[in-house]
């Protein structure tokens, strides 16, 4: 598969997205309020953000995967290819998920059958999307988990996933969801859960068959170390709304939403112990999603914050391709951060 | 053993806590006639020691042995065999009734702040058990204690009569850390207490023990996987692998200059939030074996990539390479 130019129309490409949520009686709270962003065939793009950001509401929402009865898209376009995503009917979206969009999540037991073998359960995948006979597609399966570094896959296709460890248990989700190639790979806090060896494991895995393969990742996590050392953009998301997003060097280093550069801060680096610095830290709690403040949502913890921060909810400004902000001060703000540099 | 001899000369400078040849197995039960048929090697031989006013970090993947140390140490598991001297007493085989007096000394903080705290209770009644538990002040002033505590923890005293359901992660684990310090302890274990909790949130609670500690001039074995939280509040480092203590350094010398293989991977192995920082990482294979039947020898030899035959055979003992930095390796501390 070739890298595609950054001037071909994107992959994915996520418009204005709203999912609401019933809390209570005719009660609607919106987790994921008006979200923009675009995946590029090829690229790993890491969705950050605390938790009730709604960072996993998004991703259940590309795959059509939100909780019957309570949780709906109510705006908005989720674009595959030109496809939109949130018109077809299930049976279209069936054969979407697997085929093109791969995922994988935080507790591989959520995607794994607990009463049939790894091989089967892989195998199965490949036959519906495959058409292969069950043969051909035991074969596949064993192909697959050897490609995800387990070792002696014939011997664990027979397993059950209650006789792996966590980590080869993450590489059987892995194997299955990539079992039919899909070009987008959504993985929801894959290594949270794992040791950092086995973590370490997991992302260099993760890269390879990127490499190999070619498809796009849409990683979503909370720990900017992993995004640091995954991805190529980063969208930043903060009570249900997109509030910044860049490359990641832009992110890291040039940081424009005080939310961002508080992570940025407040995160423990290590090899810093000679220095016995204090902790930065963010004020305050995430606001519940039926409190949010007027105006910008981060403003209550927000260091910067005016009176003309409640006034108004901030656009989400766009600087240039894949550039943008949600605070109405971020060009006097970077003033400041170059003058006290 | 050189470990001992080490440890007299740290006595001068007073040990709080003395932990020697900890060890806790949990019996596997089989068979028709329900005999123990295993042990799981959950703690298997581990000795250290936490000095007054010292916060020693303890750190380890899952399956370490580093919560039930943590556990064992409060008496909340019965160790299997060892010692836990603490403040001069074995508190290891006192009777219960005994153990209460130093329960009140030694606190623990949990990891999950959702669950240890009771739902049904108001904060005022939590800490005011506490409080009436281990006979502290009188039932007038109580409350005024109690508020006090909130306050010391940056709760606000309005709260005293909600219920936790009413509060956030963070300020759960806040009032988790108002109830240990509620006795006026002198040691307290806590045990992954920022593990649960969002990253601008577990900020405020680091540097809020970081406070406590120094306000109150506590002892701390803080336990954690998080290695960057560990190196941020620790004066000193344990590092354990499958029940056995791996090394032994202060913070400084472990992040700069580790001995053991295990604690070069386990650091390598952090992903870094600086972009531009390139290491070489150590990127071990295999999973943990199980503690069931923990490998001979070096119990990290089957993932170490520098292990030789030798390894299956010598059991290694911690041994100084540099000053208050131990080592068990045969390879690197030889």
């Amino acid at each position: 598969m070739t890298q595609t130019l950054a001037s071909e129309p994107p992959l994915l490409e996520v418009d204005d997205l709203q999912t609401s949520f019933i809390v209570g009686e005719g009660q609607d709270v919106r987790a994921v309020d008006g979200v923009n962003f675009v995946v590029r065939a090829g690229e790993t793009l890491a969705i950050v953000g605390e938790s009730g950001s709604g960072k996993s509401v998004t991703s259940l929402s590309i795959m059509r995967l939100l909780p019957k009865n309570i949780g709906r898209i109510s705006r908005g376009t989720i674009r595959l290819r030109g496809k939109d995503l949130v018109t077809l009917s299930d049976r279209e979206m069936r054969a979407i998920r697997g085929n093109d969009i791969g995922m994988i999540f935080q507790e591989p037991m959520t995607s794994l059958n607990p009463v049939h073998t790894i091989g089967t359960q892989i195998a199965e995948v490949v036959m519906q999307h495959d058409k292969l006979k069950k043969k051909a597609a035991h074969q596949r399966a064993i192909e697959m988990l050897e490609l995800v570094g387990i070792p002696e896959p014939v011997k664990r296709a027979d397993q059950y996933p209650h006789q792996m460890s966590g980590g080869m248990r993450q590489r059987a989700m892995i194997a299955m969801a990539l079992a039919c190639e899909p070009s987008v790979l959504i993985a929801d806090e894959p290594t949270t859960a794992l040791d950092v060896t086995i973590q370490a494991q997991i992302l260099d895995l993760m890269r390879n068959l990127q490499k190999k393969m070619g498809m796009a990742i849409v990683f979503i996590t909370h720990d900017l170390g992993v995004v640091a050392e995954m991805a190529d953009r980063v969208v930043v998301m903060y009570a249900g709304q997109v509030v910044e997003t860049g490359t990641v060097e832009e992110i890291f280093t040039r940081p424009l939403m005080p939310y961002t550069s508080g992570l940025m801060q407040s995160i423990p680096r290590m090899g810093e112990s000679e220095k016995k610095l204090r902790l930065q830290t963010i004020p305050g709690y995430v606001p519940l999603l039926t409190k949010l403040p007027g105006g910008c949502r981060f403003r209550t913890r927000c260091a910067f914050a005016e009176d003309r921060c409640a006034v108004a909810e901030p656009p989400l400004e766009e600087l240039e391709s894949g550039r943008s902000v949600r605070c109405i001060r971020w060009r006097e703000l970077e003033l400041k951060t170059k003058a006290s540099a | 053993m050189s470990m001992d001899h080490k440890n007299a000369q740290h006595k001068r400078r007073d040990v709080l806590l003395q932990v020697s040849n900890l060890k806790k197995y949990f019996p596997i039960r089989g068979g028709v006639l329900n005999r123990v048929v295993n042990n799981v090697k959950a703690v298997n031989g581990v000795s250290f020691n936490v000095l007054r006013g010292e916060v020693v970090g303890l750190v380890g993947e899952s399956g370490s042995g580093k919560t039930t140390v943590g556990r064992t140490i409060l008496r909340l598991e019965e160790p299997t065999s060892g010692t836990i001297d603490f403040d001069g007493t074995d508190i290891g085989k006192l009777a219960k009734p005994v153990m209460r007096r130093y329960r009140k000394r030694m606190q623990i903080v949990f990891q999950d702040p959702y669950a240890s705290l009771n739902p049904r209770e108001k904060i005022r009644t939590m800490l005011g058990h506490a409080l009436a538990v281990h006979n502290i002040g009188t039932a007038a002033d109580r409350d005024d204690r109690i508020v006090a505590l909130l306050e010391q923890v940056g709760l606000s005293g309005d709260y005293l009569d909600r219920f936790p359901h009413e509060f956030s992660g963070g300020q759960r684990q806040r009032i988790g850390i108002a109830r240990a310090l509620a006795v006026e302890p002198e040691f307290i274990v806590a045990d992954e207490p920022v593990s649960a909790l969002d990253v601008s949130i577990q900020a405020q609670v680091v540097n809020l023990l970081d406070d406590l500690k120094s306000k109150f001039n506590l002892t701390m074995l803080f336990i954690a996987h998080d290695l960057a939280v560990v190196e941020h509040i620790s004066d000193r480092v344990v590092v354990m692998y499958l029940g056995r203590i791996m090394e032994i350094a202060p913070t400084r010398t472990l992040y700069r200059a580790p001995n053991h293989p295990y604690t070069k991977a386990l650091l390598s192995a952090v992903p870094s939030p600086d972009i531009h920082a390139k290491r070489d990482r150590v990127i071990l294979t295999g999973d943990i074996p199980s503690p069931i039947n923990p490998p001979s020898g070096c119990v990290f030899r089957t993932r170490c990539p520098i292990a030789i035959p030798d390894c299956a055979q010598i059991v290694p003992e911690l041994k100084e390479v540099s000053p208050g930095q131990f080592s068990a390796c045969i390879r690197t501390a030889p």
